[in-house]
Formats: structure tokens, C-alpha cells, sequence
């Protein structure tokens, strides 16, 4: 009977996996609605939410296209956008491999640690041969398996002629494991087994500590994240659209890019008039106004009526990748500085290993055998490996990255809180990054509340920036909207209706007043009255940018922007502004003042400002910052107030005071312990409990910075 | 000894099986999302 069920089992059906972003999933109620709604659409087969990352992965049959995928989503009424395939994701598998490894060497520090104890307490003869051979048989494998980061960092680092932490560290552990496995051989009395995978174990978990911080805020800016377009609707000669992928359009091409959507490659439009939104570009809230024979880059989103464009330039060609081939160069910078713990090594590696190699010499001159003097040797190497100085820094950047966190900052890792911590000059941008970078309606106080509700009626009908940011205003003031007949929403005009049979609309001003301020005009029966809008300081930035001066930070605003637009916040905030600059003048500005020995943060959000966020020492943005510029930056900060900036610069100095601090302490435990290894009275007892307790001091004093970001 | 022989492999094996189950959860996709595992026990299967 199974073989009859066996029969009719259809052939399996080939699917293709998409991700999407899906920033609004919340609570449960959001995650049974996808996971259910979706599979109802046909050709959708099963959804995964990934609630951490705020993604779903949609299995389905490889004929659905990503805008069809999407308006699926949408369909359910949350927003989404396609996420570009991810590949195999480097950081992750290296996250994983460290978590094995750690499990491993915990594993082996637990069991081998049950039989010391067990030696310690008087095991003697043959028990303890045997013991120690059972320690061998489980130690050699873990060292084997959880030392290879270690291992392959330590080679790296010697290849080039360079040392870091980690060559210490490999040459300690495996002295100690070659040693204590010679002394089992032998039917020595000591074997050293759980000290070396013990030590293991402490800094796999300093190593894990790292990694998933980096990981943690990785996946927060990714889910922030609004993709560029993955392809475009391309218009063939004989007139049909066909959905074409980015990498697989051609100069040449004609695309049809529908209000709501973005651009995939950079083109001329041929037909059409529609407003382009390009803040991913300039950090500009406003739409540009494009006709006929405009140029339009890729990745900007179309934001009114239907447009036809040909395509010029696309794939690396693209305006976009220009940019991000501007950043790469400029990020090489970064790549070379050396972190602290690394610098310490310099200093500290050295220091070991003569001390090794002098009590050897020393026992030796003083009448001790080969050896007695190389275990003696050994048990220096031992005692002074960087356990708690492995420990010092990631156990306290994680503990200050957590408290960042909850103020709504990611820093993206360990590397970025030391630089922070270092800078004498922040560089910031005007729009979007001082300011809020999108529109704020005025005199929303003049109007009548009955004027008021139907507004919220009206903007609630469209998705224009001007309509969004007219909703959120009335929103935040609690007004209910009016009910309104006949609703419709006219692209590139704006939203008409009807409210107790008067006519009423919010549309694009008749007539402009005011030549550079956006404005929209509310109309109702006969009289209109005219919106600006205008872009508005972040609440407290004259505030944070006073506080970066008490610290003793100079600061400077550098813009894109006409410089008569500067004037008034340089004056609120009586700091020097510099106007007119381009992506690259901003990248020369940060090399001048790094050639005056300035250590630059840049603040930015635009992807103009992209390569000064990559070549400056250290940099910010905020969450509204365009893609590339929240990638490239140290941290990201969520919300409205700038604050976050002068408090991340707090904090990281706090935690590099922390992490000397451990240095200290992890030095001073050294003071102390290497006469008695030198003395030969080091056994793997004192080995023992002397790494744990130096470990957990450092670790208890990190925890200290729990409340730093307050 | 003999209780020796028969304890130590037994201690070693129980703590082989939970690394074992662990690495198995860990390839699984456990630890993924621990935020959507958190929600997802309150979805009520229709």
C-alpha cells in the first residue's frame, strides 16, 4: 500500500527561492499573515519569515517576476522590496565556524577539567597515566579543530612578516599541548591538557563575542536597507514587455518604469513627465521634475506617472557604481589601521617569549636538566598567553555596542568604537544629516480643524513624499480624517475628492511663489491656500554639536548645497560651512584636513557623501541615509535627534578607557604570576585557576559599561 | 577501575550527544531567529 502512495507522488516542481525586505513585520499576527497570506497568490509555494533580519524567503515557481512577488506582499499590506540574492554570506559561515569551535573546546575544557580535578586530588600511578592519556585523547582533536582560527591567523600574520595576538597564542597552546603530551608518553606528573584548551575556550569566546556583534548591526543595516531595482519591464521592438534582470540590460534598451518603482540602469527618458526621487543620490527629500530628454540615473525612484527611458549606461557603467568604485578606493585607508589589541601584541609578544627563552636559559645555567628547564619554559608561555587580554577588548566593545544599541546606534564593530574613540574633527553634512532630510509642513496651525481633517483624508490617498510627510504631521497631531467621496489620485497633479459635495484637492501649486521652497496647495471649493514645506533642523543638533565642541572637537559642516542655504544654520550653530562640493571635493576636503593631522569623523547620509564616509577615520549616519552610505559608515543611528553622535563618541571613549584599563589588569595578573612560573612553581592547578579568575575580572569590569550610553 | 572503565565512557559519550545535538540544531537553522521562534509559539494553527 505505501508502494501504491509511492506512485502517485508528483514529480517535484523546480522552484527558485526570492528575498525580500519586509521592514514592517512586528509580531506574531504580521508573521502568520505572510507565512498563510502568501501561499494563497498561485505560483507561490511557501514563505519563511526571518523575524531578527525582517526578510522573507519565498519559494515559488521561477515564471513569477520580483515585481509580481512583491506586489504579493504588498497585497497583504506590508511593504517590501526585493533584496538582491546574498550568495553565500562569508561573515555568517565564518560566525558558525567560530560557534563549532567554541562548542567543541567547551566540551573538551568540561571533561578534561572533571579529570584533573580528579588528578589534583590525588590520583596517582596508573590512574593517573591513564587519566592523562584520556585528557590527551580528548585534547588533541579540540586543539586540532577549535585552534585553527587561531592557527591560520597566526600563519597570515607571520607570512607577511608581521605579528598579531593570535602567534602567541598558537605558539603557547601548542608548546603546551606538544609538552604535556610528551609528559604522558613518559609518565610525567603533570600534563597541562586543560590549560591549553581552557585557554582555547576563553578566547573562542572573546572571538564569538566579536563576530556576532559585527553580525548583529550588519543584520539591523541590512534590514533597513531599500534595494535598487533587480531588473526593469523592457519594451521589445515589436512592442511586448518582458521583464529583463539588471545585470541583463543593455545601453540601448527601452524600459517602462511605472510610478512606485525604481530604475535599474542609467537612461534618457523618451517619454513621459514624472517626479524622480533621488535622495538615495543627494539626500534631497524633494522629487526632481523630469521630462523628455532628462537624464535619470539608476536606482531612483519614480514617484509619479509612468515614464519610458532609454536605457545609456547600466550594470558598472551606471552612475552608482562610479560612486561605489570611488568609495572602494577611498576605504583602503581604513582597511590598514591596526587595532589596539593588535598594537598591544606588538609590545607584548616579544616581551613573552624572551622571558620564555630566558628562564629556559637560566634553569639551564643553573644545573636544571633539558627538561625540567623547557617545562618550566612552557608553563611562562603558558601563564602570560593572552588569555585575558584576548578577553580585554571584544567582552568590552560588545557590552558598549549593547548599551549603543538600545540607544538606537549600530556600530558595526569593534574596529569602528576604538576609531571613534580617537577623532579631533567631525565633518558633517547638511541635508538629511543636520537636518532631517525630509519635508516638514509649515503653518499646519493656521488651518481649520475641519481643513485639517479633510487634508489627512486627502494626503492618506497618495504615496507622494509631500502627501507622506503632510500625513505623518497630522498624524503626530492626532486629527481624524474627513470622510471624502470620489477619491483619485491624478500623477503629477496631485488628489482630488469631494467632501459634503464641495470639491476638494491637494495638488502642485498653480502658480510658485516661492522659487527654491517646495509647496503643495490645498484647494477647497473656491479658495486655496498654499503648503510650504520646508526641511527642518534635527531637534537638538546646535545642542550635540556644542557638546562635540566641550569634548574638544572641532567641528565643520560640509555640503552640497548653495552656500546661501548654509548660512543660517551656520550661524545657529556657529560652525564654519563650506558649500558647493562635490562627491570628490568632500573626499579632498577629509584628505586635507587628515593631512593636517586631523583624525576626521564624517557624518553624512547621501551617496554623495560616500567616499568621504569611507575615507574619513571613522563615520556616521543616520537611518534615513541612502543604501551605500549606511553600508560604508562605522555606525548607523536610528530616529530623529542627532544626539546619538555625541553620545557614540562618549561611549567609545569610555570603553577604550575600559579596554586599558583590562590591559592593565591583564598585565598586572601577569606581574604576578610569571615569578612563580619562573620559579617552577606554576602546576596546572595555579595554571588553572589563575586564567579563570584573570579572565573573569576582566570580563566584570567590562560589564561596567552597561550603563554607558545613558 | 572497573566502575572507572564503565563511567568515563559513558560521561564521555552523554557529552559527545550534546554536542552532537547541538551542532545538528545549529546546521537546522535554530539559532537563526530567535525573535521569530519567540512569536511564532503564539500563531494558532487554524
Amino acid at each position: 500500500m505505501a508502494s501504491q502512495a509511492l506512485l502517485v507522488e508528483e514529480t517535484p516542481i523546480e522552484t527558485k527561492e526570492s528575498l525580500f525586505a519586509v521592514p514592517g513585520i512586528h509580531c506574531a499576527g504580521c508573521l502568520s499573515k505572510i507565512e498563510n497570506g502568501l501561499p494563497l497568490t498561485p505560483g507561490i509555494q511557501s514563505a519563511r519569515v526571518n523575524m531578527g533580519a525582517k526578510r522573507v524567503a519565498i519559494r515559488h515557481d521561477p515564471a513569477l517576476t520580483p515585481p509580481e512577488l512583491k506586489a504579493a506582499i504588498i497585497a497583504l499590506g506590508f511593504e517590501a522590496e526585493p533584496l538582491a540574492d546574498p550568495g553565500i554570506d562569508v561573515a555568517a559561515a565564518e560566525n558558525r565556524m567560530l560557534v563549532r569551535a567554541l562548542a567543541v573546546a567547551g566540551f573538551a575544557a568540561m571533561n578534561i577539567m572533571l579529570l584533573s580535578v580528579s588528578i589534583w586530588s590525588g590520583a596517582e600511578g596508573p590512574t593517573r597515566t591513564m587519566f592523562h592519556w584520556l585528557s590527551a585523547l580528548i585534547a588533541l582533536p579540540t586543539v586540532a579543530y577549535a585552534g585553527q582560527p587561531f592557527f591560520r591567523s597566526a600563519w597570515a600574520a607571520l607570512r607577511q612578516g608581521r605579528t598579531n595576538m593570535d602567534v602567541p597564542i598558537s605558539i603557547g597552546v601548542l608548546l603546551t599541548t606538544g609538552m604535556s603530551l610528551f609528559e604522558t608518553v613518559t609518565g610525567g606528573e603533570h600534563a597541562w591538557f586543560d590549560g591549553a584548551v581552557m585557554l582555547l575556550f576563553f578566547l573562542l569566546a572573546g572571538r564569538c563575542l566579536d563576530s556576532m556583534m559585527r553580525g548583529r548591526a550588519r543584520a539591523g543595516v541590512a534590514a533597513l536597507l531599500k534595494q535598487t531595482a533587480p531588473g526593469a519591464l523592457v519594451l521589445d521592438r515589436d512592442g511586448c514587455s518582458r521583464w529583463t534582470a539588471a545585470d541583463a540590460l543593455r545601453p540601448g534598451m527601452t524600459m517602462l518604469v511605472a510610478a512606485g518603482e525604481r530604475l535599474a540602469a542609467d537612461g534618457r527618458i523618451v517619454a513621459g513627465e514624472s517626479g524622480l526621487d533621488i535622495a538615495f543620490l543627494t539626500g534631497e527629500s524633494a522629487p526632481v521634475r523630469v521630462q523628455p530628454g532628462d537624464r535619470v540615473q539608476a536606482g531612483a525612484l519614480n514617484v509619479d506617472g509612468p515614464i519610458t527611458v532609454e536605457v545609456t549606461a547600466a550594470g558598472a557603467d551606471t552612475v552608482i557604481a562610479d560612486i561605489a568604485r570611488l568609495m572602494e578606493e577611498a576605504g583602503q585607508g581604513k582597511s590598514r589601521y591596526v587595532r589596539l589589541a593588535d598594537r598591544a601584541a606588538r609590545y607584548y609578544a616579544p616581551c613573552v617569549h624572551l622571558l620564555a627563552a630566558l628562564s629556559f636559559a637560566g634553569w639551564m645555567i643553573a644545573g636544571a636538566g633539558v627538561h625540567q628547564a623547557l617545562l618550566i619554559a612552557v608553563a611562562v608561555l603558558l601563564i602570560t598567553c593572552p588569555c585575558a587580554l584576548g578577553l580585554a577588548v571584544p567582552a568590552a566593545q560588545i557590552v558598549a555596542c549593547g548599551a549603543l544599541m538600545r540607544r538606537g546606534v549600530l556600530v558595526k564593530d569593534g574596529s569602528a568604537l576604538e576609531r571613534l574613540s580617537e577623532i579631533s574633527e567631525a565633518v558633517f553634512d547638511k541635508t538629511g544629516t543636520l537636518t532631517l532630510g525630509r519635508p516638514v509642513p509649515q503653518g499646519l496651525r493656521r488651518l481649520w480643524r475641519e481643513d485639517r481633517a479633510i487634508l489627512l483624508g486627502l494626503s492618506r490617498a497618495s504615496r507622494h513624499p509631500l502627501s507622506v510627510a503632510l500625513r505623518q504631521a497630522l498624524e503626530a497631531r492626532g486629527v481624524t480624517p474627513a470622510p471624502l467621496d470620489a477619491l483619485r489620485e491624478v500623477p503629477g497633479e496631485g488628489v482630488f475628492a469631494d467632501y459634503q459635495g464641495e470639491a476638494v484637492s491637494l495638488a502642485r501649486p498653480r502658480s510658485l511663489i516661492n522659487l527654491f521652497g517646495l509647496a503643495s496647495e490645498y484647494r477647497r471649493g473656491e479658495q486655496a491656500t498654499l503648503l510650504a514645506f520646508t526641511d527642518a533642523l534635527r531637534p537638538d543638533a546646535v545642542e550635540t554639536i556644542d557638546v562635540l565642541r566641550g569634548m574638544g572637537i572641532k567641528t565643520l559642516i560640509a555640503s552640497g548645497d548653495r552656500p546661501d542655504a548654509l548660512e543660517e544654520i551656520a550661524r545657529m550653530t556657529g560652525t564654519t560651512a563650506i558649500g558647493h562640493l562635490r562627491p570628490a571635493d568632500k573626499l579632498a576636503l577629509i584628505g586635507r584636513l587628515k593631512g593636517k593631522g586631523e583624525k576626521v569623523l564624517m557624518v553624512g547620509d547621501g551617496l554623495n557623501d560616500g567616499p568621504a564616509l569611507a575615507a574619513g577615520h571613522a563615520s556616521m549616519a543616520p537611518a534615513s541615509a541612502s543604501d551605500a552610505s549606511q553600508l560604508t559608515a562605522d555606525a548607523v543611528f536610528l530616529g530623529d535627534r542627532l544626539a546619538p553622535v555625541a553620545v557614540t563618541v562618549h561611549v567609545a571613549r569610555r570603553t577604550v578607557a575600559v579596554v586599558k584599563q583590562n590591559f592593565a589588569l591583564a598585565i598586572g595578573y601577569n606581574v604576578l604570576a610569571v615569578p612563580l612560573a619562573i620559579a617552577g612553581k606554576v602546576t596546572p592547578l595555579v595554571a588553572a585557576v589563575a586564567m579563570s579568575t584573570s579572565s573573569l575580572i576582566v570580563i566584570a569590569n567590562a560589564l561596567r559599561l552597561k550603563g554607558a550610553a545613558k | 577501575m572497573t566502575g572507572l572503565s564503565l563511567l568515563i565512557p559513558i560521561a564521555l559519550g552523554l557529552g559527545l550527544l550534546g554536542l552532537a545535538a547541538f551542532f545538528w540544531a545549529l546546521r537546522d537553522g535554530q539559532f537563526d531567529d530567535s525573535e521569530g521562534a519567540a512569536a511564532r509559539i503564539l500563531i494558532e494553527d487554524e
